[in-house]
């Protein structure tokens, strides 16, 4: 596999929804590889298969209604086109939307490539009453047109056959000429040698497809390495002709609009046309009383699925991950190697393989949506709510998922469009109050409210609730500053088709979400395990050579005491916790805890917090796993008696208790509003392709807490709390 | 009187007159169908009001008001 330039390529490409993913699948057996391609941050999945003797690498390209594009996303269709090794396209049209997906496929012919139409859903056209006649349609394209059902695997082999054909040395038949105005054809002229001039190496055939592609795709948009002289030529003759009252836009896409009218009006018939199941679906579904009944419904299983569902499986791994941690403590000596072994790497593996249940959970369930055709709904349903925080309808998924885990959260954000809208939420729903912030909240709750009660509520119930919807309010709140300040731009469209429901392959379901889990576990689970280490680092480096000689002895002295047996234990268990606790305040992030105490100080915490938050960096809960080192108690959870116990009598140089109800609230907001949490910088990364995003969220979010920790905290204390 | 997508009373047929939205909504739009001449109806309102979901070459395409009002319609007479 290691000649990857030299196997010809065939790309599959068709409007969403048209079933094209469907083919793939039918066409490679699942065989895909995902990769990436340079420069944006979209999957590049491809296969290869056998095809008359030899390899060829088909690739799946992403879903598109036309090849004009205006920004690199939509570029990269058009780049993927113009490679060299492109031999031929495979373009996917329903056929029960024959004119807008022959729309696809007229480009795709205008641009000389050879291309084979698959002319899918032919059964649910055939259920409509559509008749299509393919051979009309194969001598009107002049390229072969196949019918096929790409679910039921029908019609493969001839596509395969006509595949083979165009890849052969014959051209196909006399490719269609759409006749434009003549005063635009006369711009496409002027535009042709300054088109020359830039792609030089452009055959003067297709000099006349780029013409027409600049004409339509430039202006206002954010492509890459056009050049500045095309750009001046196309503005000067789009205002030229706008000038005239002409609109080339128009121009161009009625054209080849009325030439596709004209096409499909002698190839196809329509006998009685029946009201589809589908729109009986949808009376239900979008009803204004029973759709909201039902999105809720399934809102609710995703939440929980996500929160409950995955709950038992992440239980399962970690307590797996304990016990690996065990072995390998019980086979590697004690040390430092140990230490890496076991708290580095062992942990950080854990760390990255805790996510799987709820990624798997929430891509078969978005995949599930969106094949069905509901995920359209549900923006449908509740875009209203989402356009006044200038969010993308199809924003409310994610989100929803940001009150489980942020990190399939923001791996959800793909099914958003563009990418403004998507680095939006992306940004946005890290503020969600994730489960893993819940134990945070809990253990403060149970340390400084414990048994007070407002009225007929608990203190602990009403801090709870709050902070759950301080979390909605920011999230809403960030994102319209963040559209409006970091990227500003137009308010996201919602042109939305609404895709005929279908029943999902369970096959297709459960590849995708796979596909997803493992770019996950290779691409941010690298920068997770490297993180887990470098904080383990942190945590336990350097050693003091003076504690451990001073516990040596302590040790010493115990066993000379002449305890009981058990009694001893108990001891040792105390003494090594507590050189534990020594242990960490002498690291490195025990001094630097330390040293930002000054910083900490104004929002109510103390430097042994601080600590903790820099051990909860790892992932939110272990704030509290941290906290049980630093107070000498040992392994604690949220639930432990001595902790709370700790944290309540921890006291200030000063003699000032640490933990008030106030710094307790000012804790639950720093947590809840601070981005201590690494996976979520890892998948960020990931997910918007480079460092600078992640950074600005880590950044944006710390700055938040902080101000809001301290506003809480001055504020308290001035209104005369804590 | 001008009268636009959004005015259209549910289930009432139309035929597009122009589309006067921003640049690339307005290519977006023609690119999937919708042209001067193109028949559209409105099948359907959000729950909330808006968006709004139209039927064009046999397909169909959410929208909100706010686009919707940027599209000229003629209504086809009534029977």
């Amino acid at each position: 596999m290691s000649d990857s330039a030299a196997s010809p390529q065939v790309l599959i490409a068709g409007n969403p929804n048209c079933g094209k993913s469907t083919l793939f699948n039918a066409l490679s057996g699942g065989s895909a590889r995902v990769g990436n391609y340079p420069g944006v941050t979209i999957d590049r999945t491809s296969a290869r298969i056998r095809l008359g003797g030899r390899e060829i690498e088909l690739v799946d390209i992403p879903g598109m209604y036309s090849l004009t594009a205006s920004s690199p996303e939509e570029q990269l269709a058009v780049n993927a086109l113009l490679e060299a090794d492109t031999r031929a396209v495979i373009c996917v049209v329903d056929a029960t939307t024959l004119e807008r997906g022959l729309y696809l496929a007229l480009q795709l012919i205008e641009s000389g490539v050879p291309v084979i139409v698959a002319l899918n859903m032919m059964d649910s056209a055939e259920r409509l009453g559509l008749r299509i006649d393919t051979e009309r349609l194969t001598r009107l394209f002049g390229s072969p047109v196949v019918p096929v059902v790409a679910t039921k695997r029908q019609g493969l082999d001839a596509l395969l056959v006509a595949l083979e054909k165009q890849l052969g040395p014959t051209a196909g038949g006399e490719k269609p000429t759409v006749a434009y105005p003549s005063k635009l054809e006369a711009d496409i002229e002027n535009l042709i040698p300054i088109i020359a001039d830039w792609r030089a190496k452009t055959a003067p055939g297709q000099l006349r497809v780029f013409a027409l592609w600049c004409l339509l795709s430039l202006g206002e948009d954010s492509l890459r390495g056009v050049s500045d002289t095309v750009r001046e030529a196309v503005r000067e003759t789009r205002e030229a002709a706008l000038a005239e009252g002409r609109n080339p836009d128009l121009e161009i896409i009625g054209s080849r609009y009325a030439w596709i009218d004209e096409a499909v009006g002698q190839a196809c018939s329509v006998r009685q046309r029946q009201l589809s199941w589908s729109e009986r679906i949808d009376r239900v579904l979008t009803h204004p009383i029973a759709g909201l009944l039902v999105f809720g419904v399934v809102m609710f299983g995703v939440f929980e699925a996500l929160f409950a569902g995955a709950e038992p499986f992440i239980g399962g791994i970690e307590r797996f991950t304990g016990f690996v941690q065990e072995q390998a403590a019980k086979i590697l000596p004690a040390g430092v190697l140990q230490d890496l072994v076991v708290e580095g790497v062992i942990a950080g593996v854990g760390n990255v393989i805790v996510f799987a249940p709820q990624i798997l959970m929430l891509f078969l369930f978005i995949g599930f949506l969106e094949d069905s055709g509901y995920l359209a709904r549900v923006a449908f349903v509740i875009d209203r709510v989402m356009k006044g925080v200038g969010l993308h309808g199809k924003a409310f998924v994610p989100l929803l998922s940001g009150f489980a885990c942020a990190v399939p959260a923001v791996m959800a954000t793909r099914t958003i469009e563009r990418r403004r809208d998507r680095l939006v939420t992306m940004l946005a729903l890290p503020l969600m109050s994730c489960s893993a912030r819940l134990p945070v909240y809990i253990l403060v709750v149970g340390t400084v409210f414990a048994g007070q009660s407002l009225g007929w509520f608990s203190a602990g119930a009403i801090a709870l609730f709050s902070m759950y919807t301080l979390s909605v309010l920011v999230t809403l709140v960030a994102a319209a500053i963040i559209r409006r300040t970091v990227l500003p731009g137009p308010a996201p469209t919602f042109v939305l088709e609404m895709p005929p429901y279908r029943w999902p392959s369970a096959q297709i379901l459960w590849i995708n979400a796979w596909r997803r889990l493992r770019i996950f576990l290779v691409d941010a689970g690298t920068i997770i395990l490297a993180m887990t280490i470098l904080l383990w680092a942190l945590l336990s480096f350097p050693k003091s050579a003076e504690v451990t000689e001073h516990f040596a002895v302590e040790r010493e002295r115990m066993a000379q005491m002449g305890l009981s047996e058990t009694e001893t234990a108990e001891a040792i268990e105390s003494l090594e916790a507590q050189e534990a606790a020594d242990q960490l305040a002498n690291s490195l992030g025990g001094r630097f805890g330390h040293a930002i105490e000054p910083a900490l100080r104004p929002i109510g915490f103390d430097w042994q917090i601080g600590v903790g938050i820099i051990g909860a960096f790892a992932a939110r809960e272990v704030f509290i796993s941290t906290l049980g080192v630093v107070f000498g108690i040992g392994e604690a959870d949220e639930e432990n008696k001595p902790l709370r116990q700790a944290l309540r009598d921890a006291r200030h140089a000063d003699g000032a208790l640490v933990m008030t109800p106030l710094s307790g609230i000012s804790l639950m907001v720093f947590f809840l509003l601070a981005c201590q949490c690494m996976s979520t910088i890892a998948v960020v990364r990931r997910e918007s392709g480079s460092w600078k995003w992640p950074l600005f969220l880590f950044s944006y979010m710390t700055v938040l807490a902080y101000i809001a920790s301290f506003a809480v905290y001055q504020g308290g204390q001035l209104l005369g709390f804590g | 009187m001008k009268v636009s997508l959004a005015d259209l009373p549910l289930g009432q047929h139309a035929e597009i007159k122009s589309i006067e939205c921003e640049r690339r909504l307005s290519r977006r739009l023609m690119e999937m169908g919708l042209l001067p001449g193109t028949r559209v109806r409105v099948v359907r309102v959000a729950p909330l009001g808006d968006p709004i979901e139209l039927r064009v070459r046999n397909y169909s395409l959410s929208v909100r008001r706010a686009e919707a009002g940027k599209i000229a319609v003629i209504p086809e007479a009534t029977v």
